[in-house]
């Protein structure tokens, strides 16, 4: 098989967009969540998801979080075009500081729940889910 | 998109006073992500619910923000606290600016 000079170079753009993917999702989660957390230390715990460990379709997986005595929980997709998914702020009259929903996953990734304490503190959870089938149409 | 949206809320139609329920919420809507391409590749525009609020007379129960992430026909389950009788006010916030609400009476018993 011999490449036309044409396709050598859209080869090579190719293989840069795929070298540069990763690092810019990456990037805009940690962005995100600094959002969130105006830079604080987020410690591990003190929040629970619950999503499943494989979800044959990733338009609609279901997801819930609770963290006893935290005024809001943000929940953000690591692998989605966009990486913030839904941010539940607990009023006065709310019972417990749970929540469930459906999501989107674009893809095997990992999602994490992050909540913001009363006391100003942040905690975290994470989870892997397994997609089959992407969620984000082509 | 504002055809065709129709709120659904399940709500207990007593409460004893000072207790817990839970509410089950369902807007009918696309949530067009705005990722999505047609036929020709043009990007479809994004149009989703930005914001839900409920609120149980005039006091914030929960105040929740979305992102396209959220699967069409979004769905919420939360818990509230009934300290008296009185009205759940749910609100739902379009992006075209349109803003859907109904509302929910509980009585104590």
């Amino acid at each position: 098989m011999e490449l036309s000079r044409r396709e050598t170079i859209a080869f090579g753009l190719g293989a840069v967009a795929l070298s540069v993917m990763p690092f810019r999702v990456a990037a805009s989660a940690d962005d995100v969540i600094a959002g969130f957390t105006g830079g604080a230390n987020v410690t591990d715990g003190g929040v629970t998801l619950t999503a499943p460990e494989i979800a044959e379709n990733g338009n609609t997986v279901p997801i819930a979080v609770a963290a006893p005595g935290a005024v809001a929980i943000m929940v953000i997709a690591t692998g989605n075009p966009e990486s913030a998914v839904v941010t539940f702020n607990f009023g006065e009259l709310a019972a417990s500081q749970s929540a469930a929903t459906r999501i989107r996953l674009a893809g095997t990734q990992d999602v994490v729940a992050i909540a913001k304490m009363a006391d100003g503190s942040f905690g975290r959870a994470t989870s892997v889910v397994k997609v089959t089938i992407g969620g984000c149409g082509g | 998109m504002a055809s065709g949206v129709k709120p659904r809320v399940k709500v207990p139609k007593t409460a004893a006073a000072g207790s817990a329920i839970t509410i089950k919420t369902l807007i009918s809507h696309k949530m067009e992500s705005g990722q999505r391409k047609d036929k020709e590749g043009t990007v479809i525009a994004r149009s989703i619910i930005n914001r839900f609020t409920c609120e149980f007379n005039g006091k914030s129960v929960i105040d929740i923000t979305l992102e396209p992430a959220i699967s069409s026909n979004p769905y919420f389950q939360f818990d509230a606290t009934v300290p008296e009788a009185g009205d759940f006010v749910f609100t739902w916030y379009d992006d075209d600016g349109s803003v859907y609400d109904t509302r929910k009476s509980v009585a104590i018993g």
